[in-house]
This record gives C-alpha cells, sequence and structure tokens, in this order.
C-alpha cells in the first residue's frame, strides 16, 4: 500500500533525476563529429575535460569566490543572527523579516535591480560620482565584477542563512547559558563556548550548501552578462561553459561530461568539509 | 556516489531541531506572552547593538528601496534624477499601465505563465511530496529504504549537471518548448519529500491510522479523513517553498523555453533587458523597473502572510531550495 501513496513521486522522480544522469553518463561516452557522425570514445571526453584550460579558470574563479562570499556572507548572518537571538536589539522581529525579504526576490530581479545601482553612467554608483565629484571603480569592470556578483548573492541569502542559524539557535535550551553565566561567563564568552557549539551542525549544512551553491554559480552572472559583456565571458563559470557549449556550441557529449565533472568535483568537496565539519572536538 | 553525505546531513538537520519541531506551528501563540522583567538573561535592549545590526538592514532594505521609488520614474526621470529620490513628475500609475499593455501586453501573458508553472508545477509538487512523505512515515514497504536513500542523494546534485541531459531528453520527446518542460521537473521536491516525512512522523499518531482501519476505514479513506487534515501546516509549508522556487526559477525555463508566449515573468524582464542593451532596441528601462517590482510584489506579499511556516520549514529542514 505504501507504493500507491509514494509511487508517483517515484515515477517522476525516474524521469526527472535518474534518466537525466543515465543519459548524462552515456553521452560523456560518445562524440558526435560532423564528418563521420556519434562514434564511441570510451573517457576521452574526460581527459579533454582535465585538460581544458577554460574549465579549470572558470572553477578557479568560482574556488575564489567560494573562499570569499561565503565567509562574509555566512559571518554576516550568523552576527544578525546571534544579535537577534541575544535579546538585546529594538525590533526584532522586524529585523528578522527584513533580512529574509531578499530571498523571496528572484535572481533576475536582483540581478537586474543591482545591474542598475552599479551602472556609472545612470546608476547609483553615476549618480555618486556626480554629486560628489568623485570616481568610484566600476564595479562591472573585469576586474571588480566577480566581486560584485559576490555582493548580489550575499544580498539575495544572507537572510535566508540567518534564518538557519537563528533558528538553530532558538532551541539551544536556555538552561545552558544561565549555568555558563553563574560560572562568571561572559556574553561573548557564551557566544563561542556554548552557542557556536550548540548550532554546529546548522553551520556545517549552511557551508554545504553554499558551497554547492558557489560552484553552481550561474544565474547572476548569466544576467550580468548583457550589462558588461566583456567582464563576464562565455566560460566564466564552469556552469555558464556547460552551457555555452552546449546551446551556443552544439556541444551536447562534451557539455554532459563538464557537467558530470563538474558534479563529481561538488560532491567531493562538500563531503570533504561535512567530515571535517562533524568530526569531534 | 552522494548518498552517505545527505542521508548523514539530514539526520544531523533533524537532530537540533526535534524537540521544537511538534511545536513549531504554535511559535506565533507564543510570542505575545508577557515579556519578563529584565535578568541578566533577559536583558534590556541596547542601543549600539540595533544601530550596528541596522547596517545590514539597511544594505538588505536599500535595493527594494530603490526599486520602489525607480517604479515611479519615466524613462528620463530614471536617466537624470538622483537614484535614491523621486523624479519631479511622479509616473507610477502610466509606469504600471505601460509595462501591462506593452508589446500586446505581454507582461501579462508573462504573469499568466508564471502562474500556470506555480499552480500547476508547485501544486503538483506538494502533492507528490505530501503522498511520498506520508507512505514513507506510516508504511513499511519494500523498496522503502532504498527509496529513501536515493531521493536525499538527489539533494546534493548540482541542479544544473541535470539540466543539459534533461533538455536533450525532453527535446527527443518533443516536450522542449511547451509548459511541460518547466512544469514535470518541478514537480519533484526532494527537499519537500524530506520535510513532509519529519512532519508526518511526528503529526500524525500511528494508533489513530490502526483505529481508522479496525473500524474498516479503507486507506485512501483514512488519508483523507484523518491524516490530511494533521498535516495541513507542513503542507503548506512545502507549498510556500514550492511556490518560491518556481515563481523565482530562471535556469530551466531558460534552457527549455525558445518561444517568448511561453516565458515566465524572469524571462520576460530578462529578454526586456537584453533588448535595451543592445544597440538599435528599444530601451525599456522604465518597463523593466516597473516590471520587476510587480514580479516581487505577489511573492512578497505571499512570504509576509505566511511568516509562521517558512520558519518552521527552515527549522526543520536546513535546506536551500
Amino acid at each position: 500500500m505504501g507504493w500507491g501513496f509514494i509511487g508517483p513521486f517515484v515515477a517522476v522522480f525516474g524521469l526527472v533525476f535518474l534518466a537525466p544522469i543515465g543519459y548524462a553518463l552515456y553521452l560523456s561516452v560518445f562524440r558526435d563529429r560532423l564528418i563521420g557522425g556519434t562514434s564511441f570514445v570510451g573517457l576521452d571526453n574526460y581527459g579533454e575535460a582535465l585538460a581544458d584550460s577554460r574549465f579549470w579558470e572558470g572553477l578557479a574563479r568560482v574556488g575564489l569566490f567560494l573562499l570569499v562570499q561565503v565567509p562574509i556572507m555566512l559571518g554576516i548572518a550568523l552576527l544578525v543572527a546571534l544579535a537577534i537571538d541575544s535579546g538585546r536589539l529594538y525590533g526584532k522581529s522586524f529585523f528578522r523579516v527584513a533580512v529574509f525579504l531578499p530571498y523571496a526576490v528572484p535572481a533576475v530581479v536582483a540581478s537586474l535591480i543591482w545591474g542598475f545601482i552599479y551602472g556609472t553612467r545612470f546608476g547609483l554608483v553615476g549618480n555618486i560620482n556626480e554629486t560628489f565629484g568623485v570616481t568610484l571603480p566600476d564595479p562591472l569592470s573585469p576586474s571588480l565584477v566577480l566581486a560584485a556578483i559576490g555582493n548580489i548573492v550575499t544580498w539575495e541569502f544572507v537572510g535566508y542563512n540567518m534564518l538557519i542559524f537563528y533558528s538553530a539557535l532558538k532551541v539551544v535550551p536556555r538552561s545552558l547559558y544561565e549555568a555558563a553565566a553563574i560560572d562568571g561567563a561572559g556574553e561573548w564568552r557564551i557566544v563561542a563556548s556554548v552557542k557556536l557549539p550548540a548550532i554546529r551542525s546548522a553551520l556545517v549544512i549552511a557551508t554545504i550548501f553554499s558551497i554547492i551553491g558557489s560552484f553552481q554559480l550561474f544565474n547572476e552572472p548569466s544576467i550580468l552578462q548583457k550589462l558588461a559583456p566583456n567582464a563576464i565571458t562565455s566560460d566564466f563559470t564552469p556552469n555558464l561553459y556547460t552551457y555555452s557549449l552546449s546551446f551556443s556550441g552544439q556541444q551536447h557529449n562534451y557539455a554532459a561530461t563538464v557537467a558530470i565533472v563538474m558534479g563529481v568535483i561538488t560532491a567531493i568537496i562538500a563531503y570533504a568539509v561535512q567530515l571535517r565539519g562533524m568530526r569531534k572536538g | 556516489m552522494t548518498t552517505s553525505l545527505t542521508t548523514k546531513a539530514a539526520a544531523v538537520a533533524a537532530e537540533p531541531t526535534g524537540a521544537d519541531r511538534a511545536t513549531a506551528p504554535r511559535a506565533t501563540t507564543s510570542r505575545r506572552r508577557k515579556r519578563p522583567p529584565h535578568t541578566p538573561l533577559r536583558p534590556r535592549p541596547s542601543i549600539p547593538l540595533t544601530l550596528v545590526t541596522g547596517l545590514v538592514l539597511v544594505y538588505t532594505l536599500l535595493p527594494l528601496v530603490w526599486l520602489v521609488i525607480n517604479a515611479t520614474k519615466d524613462q528620463n526621470g530614471l536617466l537624470n534624477s538622483f537614484g535614491l529620490w523621486f523624479a519631479d513628475d511622479v509616473n507610477f500609475w502610466d509606469n504600471i499601465t505601460r509595462t501591462l499593455t506593452y508589446d500586446d501586453g505581454v507582461f501579462v501573458r508573462w504573469l499568466l505563465n508564471t502562474l500556470l508553472y506555480v499552480v500547476a508545477g508547485a501544486g503538483g509538487a506538494t502533492v507528490l511530496a505530501v503522498l511520498g512523505g506520508y507512505a514513507l512515515a506510516k508504511y513499511n514497504f519494500p523498496g522503502r529504504k532504498a527509496v529513501f536513500a536515493v531521493v536525499l542523494g538527489a539533494v546534493a546534485i548540482p541542479g544544473t549537471a541535470l539540466a543539459v541531459p534533461t533538455f536533450l531528453m525532453f527535446s527527443n520527446m518533443g516536450l522542449t518548448n511547451t509548459p511541460w518542460a518547466v512544469i514535470i521537473p518541478s514537480l519533484i521536491s526532494p527537499f519537500g519529500l524530506y520535510l513532509m516525512w519529519v512532519f508526518a512522523t511526528e503529526a500524525v499518531p500511528t494508533e489513530l491510522l490502526e483505529a481508522a482501519r479496525i473500524d474498516g476505514s479503507g486507506e485512501l479513506r483514512t488519508f483523507f479523513r484523518i491524516a490530511l487534515p494533521l498535516l495541513m501546516p507542513g503542507t503548506v509549508t512545502v507549498l510556500l517553498f514550492s511556490m518560491v522556487a518556481t515563481w523565482n526559477n530562471y535556469f530551466l525555463p531558460l534552457i527549455m523555453i525558445k518561444d517568448p508566449d511561453w516565458y515566465p515573468l524572469t524571462l520576460g524582464l530578462n529578454a526586456w533587458n537584453a533588448q535595451a542593451q543592445t544597440a538599435g532596441g528599444e530601451a525599456v528601462f522604465d518597463l523593466i523597473v516597473t516590471g520587476s517590482l510587480l514580479t516581487i510584489v505577489p511573492i512578497v506579499v505571499v512570504f509576509l502572510l505566511l511568516q509562521r511556516f517558512w520558519q518552521s520549514g527552515l527549522a526543520a529542514g536546513s535546506v536551500k531550495e
């Protein structure tokens, strides 16, 4: 009888998850040539992907993004969660709702708004330049565009992560704080020795999902590309690369290979963080 | 390859919230109770801390304020007035009218498409997740553990790794460029299934189901008459998260839909932006700004109305999507 209830889910799941994975693996061992048609090439595509500098440059870029943006975003999220949880804020429910609000904004709209703000000609950056007679650096120039994207992603997800941390803090038994306070621990000491260890698993989970999100970076650069075509190339991130290989280049077999390699790398790194994060002590 | 990772991740996600889970839907009533006096553990609100945290508040609200202000400007005001203040003339209603009527009302068409994708996609995803979560929580059937492991493992697979092969498959099946190409992949929410499993385990007492069976109630009737009402809070949470995901979806329709008649709002705005950035294309910046505002208003309203549900959802799941 259980299958009667879960059958529909499993059927659709097979169609949109398992079948594409199988199909991607199948595609990745063939190659389609203009002359000669499709032929089996074994692991040749994988060899090509591992030696592909465009792929590695994109990966290095999202790696850098990950190392800088994720700690900043999670740090702000954690500080806000601790501030709200401390009970020392005026209007704490307003804080909670307002900081979370950007999560409801689609990546497209978030990128468009920030794109307008970044504009040096008639955006907010341009307004400031004009009004104060200064020349701010162009956020959409090749050297700054990654930071500009990092800011958009931070804006979108800081509230989401804050809420994860806040939900975890809320269920920590208050008696633990009382005990620590009686032992003479100050507020920062309680944060470091009681609160942070208590929400360790929430911290690890937020980190893992941020890692997966960084490696999948696509929406924001894809939309900003129209504003900064010179700064954001078609291989800016591995996902943009896969997309352009597949839809502009018609190299479906190679695109599937790059997607699989990327999926495996993401899984390995997420798993390593998981193992490290969960180790006791 | 990723099964053990996420099964464990899910287990730890559930662990710190276990005690809170059953009471989560009641959280709003307890917030209203009388405030106890200030003690070292219930300290007095602090102005410096509020100001410092207020910086983050300014950061998160500023772009939204910018959007509202600039939705009142025409093209000229947009280009020639300061971004964070109003232009001389207010064109808010005019902008809305023009956004809704531009290009034979294509924006309204996109809005209706989005509604179709949300109702069919998010609605369907919720139905499948509720039925599946109930089955995992309350039935013992062969293959149950395998289903669980495979579905949770799938959470860790980058969505874009699936995109290209899904597109090619759907293309071979003749589904691309139809609403089905957006709706069918939206039907699966591994997070929703997990959340409903957690919720059904706690919210539906097995003895109640046993009693109904002894009284001769069939399994379907038991589900609809007894289990479903108890599952309502979890169902709304799953529906809310699926709605946001579907409403905001960009990547999936981008690869699946080439025909602007089937665009959702996100793709439509992106197309207007592409048009405005192209030399020779009509620069419709005012419509992009007003259209952006119109796109987020419904989802923000739903968010504010259903606050308590996303909170309990994040508490139980701690999962992005």
